[in-house]
């Protein structure tokens, strides 16, 4: 097997409350650095042009697309994905509990970028109207839904226990 | 207590709700190469060399091909003869996306360096982008084998010359029914892996059996040592029935290479190398007296099947000339279409496939004959219905015997939702007030053909057969796994196939689960497209479910001394009807259905497992009334939903909630066609529109809540009397929108307005009237 | 095809001054800071320099400040930062509405204005707020600081005054405390960059400025003068895209954006509390 030689460098993110460290390229994207160096794959590309959010995760707690940030610029910050709301035994959170409830996913595929974008609203804002919430989604897209039904989700959410607790 | 029509949680959605959902870019196995693609940024050129030298030394380069590397293969499945599509193009390439050159390397990053490092030398060729160019006289042209650019035409089916000459009145329009790119949000996806052993296919796809079959024909290879599987998929829209290219490609060059190969399409690949839909230019006439009551119509489509025809593209026009009578009767319908390659991505299945543009183009030409006859909108649709008690009902179309609907009792039923007088007061006073918003109202009565299942109707396409298999096997304890070829990417299946197999077998709803997606796991399979996976796939599971506890209640009698009839079963118990003591558990029959010392004299061992290819006699008709009210800026153009009323037929509800999703999510397809999306080329066939920063995808922002109502009819082809709902928000939703804008700007005289109803059109329109 | 950035050397600068030493020492370097307008055209290989160097940890360019009659806002403040800032809300209340514009939230919570502004693009938000305020844009090189005024700071598509070895480290608001303002952004889908924007600052300075409806951003000089001389809304507003030479799209052709710019100069207008 032929090996690469490319200069790297040393990225550290603690992801959902665990440290992941690894040697890679600076060019590399943090939604690859979470697929393929951390192996959660719950974080999806769904674009290339920064539109989609389907790649949406909580950098320091706070909405980005991970696609449109380097791996090296989340060096020493907290990253939290999909996999890393619920309760960690199997439990959701209230923003996933809601999705299921009210039917806010199809194929599944915006659904983490979706939750984490919802995750993101109901922290700042625990009982956002449906134009607050339809504008906070803004940046993600879904081709299932039609988007009412992830409404009723955040909903749902907001009147059952809110954002939730993360690492 | 029955689970068909009950709103039960999906059990796909734990998964998919935690980031544990597996789609094909999430597996990752050892030694995974990846595969990335050189295409065409010309529309139409003679490809005079392609030098890959520099990426062939690249470092984690571990092959290079063009052309040459793919002698041996044939072109891509579904080509139509002497039209083929190349997998790698070769001597020219014929759209902007045409694959020109493959790479294969180490890791994602290379590949795409790889890829960017070949080099092109393009000869231009004088390009079509468009029907008008295609069909110019002294246009050039894209297959030699064509004179001119006609793949196909099919004159008027009949001569009404005579009809038109008599009416009391005609009218004319022309549509163009605008390209649409399909978008799932996941695009593309493969991965395959070439082993001793065999052949393993993982595609985002909706059709896995048929991608098997295809597969293993394609490079000569047996069907039992490839297998196909489609994990999670996310969405389809009808573009993953198609046999993309880049999956042949990985599979050939895992054989090469004699490792695993991943193929993931970028949004910005995905939007010129995923086949588009619609794309269709009507010229109808139709023919009417001064009710309203419309006594001929002729219609005329060219399909734009962009630059290689594919079998399903060929058939959009034969499904929009069908169903162009819509819920009418309309005494004589004389259709024509023809089919036109253009130098654009090919045209194929999208949500709907030639059933939106048919809706569209009827519903539209209601509301012209309306506007001509001064006779409502309402009236000129109840005038025209085929009554309630007008089925079976032959139209036109060898192809189309509709079978069931009740189109005026929707529309009431649309009625009871929208205040229609008062919307028509509220119009008149915005009308007169010039500071106000225009406000326009429209309706659409649609029906479509689904549920592809009668034999013949898929073949045409390509496929093995048109039934569904469904295989339910009880396990030793009493649970039960249904194993379905009906592939879903999104629809519910795995809950709503559970529902209707609880209701049958008398087994708990949370102890059974459905199995689907994978070539070596379910019997054979035809997929999910069409809108067939409840009315041909459910109803399966429905008959398989019914014959297991036949069988399972023979072994209940036995055990229980009793005669068959009189076993019943309820929450998990079989026991003799009138006498609940006299019982033997579910897991009981289930454990010694396997030991044959227990079992009745005759029975076997392992019966309690039943395998249907189900067939359904026609296909199913979806039908509803859907109402949009829009508000329109008279200084912008700017058009906004502020209602949209939706009543759907879709038969029998299995859940409500799950039919609440599919057709809201085909309504807001619906209506993205309507005022956002439009798959755009510049005159020289180089696509405009081709990220999503370009194609406009609606966001939650940009759509509106939805008021949903509901008719049932049965379907009388199967014995759930499920229609099917996938594609109807789709075929319902443009008319309605469109009819709504053209409502509100009727007062300057718009008789039309193409898709999208863009601000900058009826902007240009208001302007005009100033 | 899209996705992947070409390869470039990463470096990370603690202090404005070893960002200007890299950036002396560096051929063709970028400026890293929320990366929002850099990172998605390094991914379409529009953009590919061989460096990149970090500045986002220069503590001594985040934050707003009140400086007395300006906000002095640190150029790599976020958008969300200057979103929420209630100083921010309260002496420049355009540039608090318009930061909560931009993009879609994950865009504002990363995306700096500092990025935005040197970013040069006529189709975004904020510098359409820099003209209209008449903010003045600071500017950091090997020989110092120079100012430079909003209105001298876009010079072509994409382009602006900062020279290839400076850093712009702070933008400069005038207080406009109690002013009314008016921004109207013409999309038709929230999360687009605006087919056409209109700002409009009130008060003793009023301003006007256009989004989109040129190769630079730009002020409304015709309008602003009308405005100043105290002509009525609908006299600016018909003044809106004169001397413009707005670009045509698939939005959009030329004549459209005049009458838009029209359209929502006269809104936004009547949003500052004109009459």
């Amino acid at each position: 097997m032929s090996t690469i030689e490319t200069h790297t460098t040393r990225v550290t993110v603690t992801v959902n409350g665990r440290e992941v460290s690894e040697e890679v390229e600076p060019r590399t994207l943090l939604v690859h650095f979470l697929r393929e160096q951390a192996r959660l794959t719950g974080t999806h590309v769904g674009c290339d042009t920064s539109n989609c959010g389907a790649c949406t995760v909580l950098i320091d707690d706070e909405a980005a697309k991970s696609c449109t940030v380097l791996a090296v610029q989340a060096n020493g910050h907290k990253v939290t994905t999909v996999e890393g709301v619920g309760n960690g035994s199997g439990g959701f959170s209230p923003v996933q509990e809601g999705f299921r409830q009210e039917h806010g996913l199809q194929c599944g595929y915006c659904t983490p970028g979706m939750i984490m974008a919802c995750t993101a609203l109901l922290a700042e804002n625990p009982r956002p109207n449906e134009h607050q919430i339809r504008e906070a989604l803004e940046g993600n897209l879904c081709r299932c839904t039609g988007y009412e039904t992830i409404v009723r989700a955040v909903q749902w959410a907001a009147t059952n226990g809110g954002a939730g607790e993360w690492a | 207590m029955s689970l068909i029509g009950a709103k039960v949680l999906r059990k796909e959605d734990p998964n998919l709700i935690t980031g544990q959902g597996q789609y094909v870019d999430d597996l990752a196995p050892a030694g995974c190469a990846f595969m990335a693609m050189v295409r065409s940024t010309e529309p139409h050129a003679r490809i005079v060399a392609v030098d890959t030298s520099a990426a062939r030394s690249m470092d984690g380069v571990l092959a290079v091909w063009t052309s040459a590397d793919i002698a041996g293969l044939p072109a891509r499945p579904s080509s139509l003869p002497g039209m083929d599509m190349p997998l790698i193009a070769g001597d020219a390439a014929r759209f902007v996306g045409d694959i020109v050159a493959v790479v294969v390397a180490t890791d994602r990053y290379t590949a795409a360096d790889a890829a960017e490092a070949v080099i092109v030398d393009y000869e231009p060729l004088p390009a079509v982008a468009s029907l008008a160019q295609a069909l110019a006289a002294d246009a050039p042209m894209i297959h030699p084998v064509l004179q001119g650019n006609t793949v196909f035409f099919q004159d008027y089916t009949e001569d009404l010359s005579a009809e038109f000459a008599a009416a009391p009145r005609t009218a004319s329009l022309s549509l163009v029914n605008n390209r649409c790119a399909p978008v799932p949000i996941e695009p593309n996806v493969v991965l395959a892996d070439w082993g001793p052993a065999g052949l393993t296919v993982w595609a985002a796809f909706q059709a896995p059996h048929h991608l098997r079959n295809t597969i293993a024909a394609f490079f000569g290879i047996s069907q039992d040592t490839t297998r196909v599987i489609a994990p999670d998929v996310g969405g389809g829209f009808g573009a993953k029935i198609n046999f993309a290219s880049e999956i042949f490609l990985a599979a050939a060059l895992s054989r090469a290479l004699s490792r695993p190969v991943k193929y993931t399409q970028t949004r910005s690949e995905c939007m010129v190398a995923m086949f588009h839909g619609r794309a269709q230019e009507h010229k109808v006439d139709v023919a009417f007296d001064d009710s309203g009551k419309i006594l001929a119509l002729k219609v005329q489509v060219t399909q734009d099947q962009g630059a290689y025809p594919d079998a399903t593209g060929m058939g959009l026009p034969v499904l929009t000339t069908a169903m162009s009578a819509g819920c009418y009767k309309i005494p004589k319908v004389a259709v024509s279409w023809r089919n036109v390659v253009t130098n654009t991505t090919p045209v194929a299945a999208y949500r709907g496939a030639g059933r939106p543009e048919a809706s569209y183009m009827i519903e539209r030409v209601i509301d012209l004959v309306a506007d001509e006859t001064g006779v409502d909108p309402i009236e000129v649709r109840k005038t025209n219905f085929i009554p309630a008690d007008g089925f079976p009902y032959q139209t036109h179309s060898p192809l189309a015997v509709y079978d069931s609907g009740n189109f005026a009792g929707a529309l009431d039923e649309l009625l009871r939702h929208v205040d229609y007088p008062a919307l028509k007061a509220e119009q008149a006073a915005r009308l007169a007030d010039p500071n106000a918003k225009l406000l326009g109202i429209g309706f659409s009565s649609w029906l479509e053909i689904a549920g592809f299942g009668p034999p013949g109707s898929l073949e045409a396409f390509g496929h093995l057969a048109s039934w569904e298999s469904a295989q339910v096997r009880v396990q030793p304890d009493g649970s039960a796994i249904i194993y379905t070829g009906a592939s879903p990417h999104g629809q519910g299946t795995v809950t709503t196939f559970a529902q209707i197999a609880a209701d049958q077998l008398g087994i708990d709803f949370e102890r059974i689960s459905v199995r689907h997606g994978d070539t070596a796991v379910i019997p054979q399979g035809i997929g999910t497209m069409g809108s067939r996976a409840v009315a041909v796939g459910g109803e399966g599971v429905k008959t398989a479910s019914t014959r297991v506890f036949e069988r399972a209640k023979k072994i209940a009698a036995h055990l229980l001394e009793a005669t068959e009839d009189d076993i019943v079963v309820e929450n998990e118990e079989f026991h003799v009807r009138g006498t609940p003591s006299k019982s033997v558990p579910w897991s009981q029959v289930a454990w010694k259905s396997f030991q044959p010392l227990e079992l009745p004299a005759g029975m076997e061992p392992g019966s309690l497992d039943a395998t249907v290819f189900q067939q359904v006699p026609n296909f199913s008709f979806p039908s509803g009334a859907y109402c949009c009210v829009v508000e329109i800026d008279r200084e912008t153009g700017e058009v906004e939903i502020r209602n949209m009323y939706l009543v759907d037929d879709c038969g029998t509800v299995i859940n409500p909630m799950l039919v609440e999703g599919q057709v809201h999510g085909g309504v807001a397809q619906g209506i993205a066609q309507a005022l956002y999306e439009h798959m755009q080329y510049d005159e020289s066939g180089v696509p405009r529109t081709a990220t999503l920063m370009d194609y406009l995808v609606p966001a939650a922002p940009d759509l509106p809540g939805y008021v949903s109502g509901r008719t049932v009819t049965l379907n009388p082809s199967n014995t759930l009397g499920a229609k099917g709902v996938g594609e109807s928000g789709s075929v319902g939703a443009p008319p309605a929108v469109i009819n709504a804008v053209v409502d509100a700007l009727s007062h300057l005289g718009v008789k039309h307005i193409d898709m999208p109803a863009t601000p900058q059109k009826i902007w240009s329109i208001l302007r005009g009237s100033k | 095809m899209g996705m992947i950035p070409a390869r470039f050397d990463y470096r990370q600068a603690g202090s404005v001054a070893e960002a200007l030493q890299l950036l002396a020492s560096c051929d063709d370097a970028k400026l890293l800071a929320g990366g929002h307008s850099l990172v998605p055209l390094m991914k379409m290989r529009l953009v590919s320099p061989s460096t990149l160097i970090d500045i986002s940890g220069i503590a001594e360019l985040q934050g707003v400040t009140d400086a007395g009659s300006v906000l002095r806002v640190g150029a790599l403040t976020r958008h969300r930062v200057v979103e929420r800032s209630q100083v921010v809300a309260q002496h420049v209340p355009l540039l608090a509405h318009v930061a909560g514009l931009v993009g879609d939230p994950q865009v504002r919570n990363r995306g700096t204005i500092g990025g935005s502004l040197v970013h040069g693009d006529p189709a975004a938000d904020l510098p359409s707020v820099a003209l209209a305020t008449g903010a003045t844009m600071v500017v950091t090189g090997s020989g110092g600081e120079r100012r430079i005024a909003a209105s001298d700071f876009f010079v072509d598509f994409l382009e602006t005054a900062v020279g290839p070895d400076e850093i712009l480290t702070a933008i400069e608001f005038p207080k406009r405390t109690g002013a009314g303002f008016g921004y109207e952004k013409f999309v038709r889908r929230s999360m687009d960059y605006a087919i056409v924007g209109v700002a409009v600052q009130a008060g003793e300075q009023p301003g006007i400025a256009l989004v989109n409806m040129g190769s630079v951003p730009r002020r409304a000089d015709a309008a602003s003068r009308a405005l100043a001389s105290g002509a009525g809304v609908d006299a600016v507003a018909a003044l809106a895209a004169d001397g413009t030479n707005p670009p045509e799209d698939l939005n959009a052709n030329a004549d459209y954006r005049r009458h838009l710019a029209s359209v929502l100069t006269k809104r936004a207008l009547l949003a500052a509390g004109y009459r």
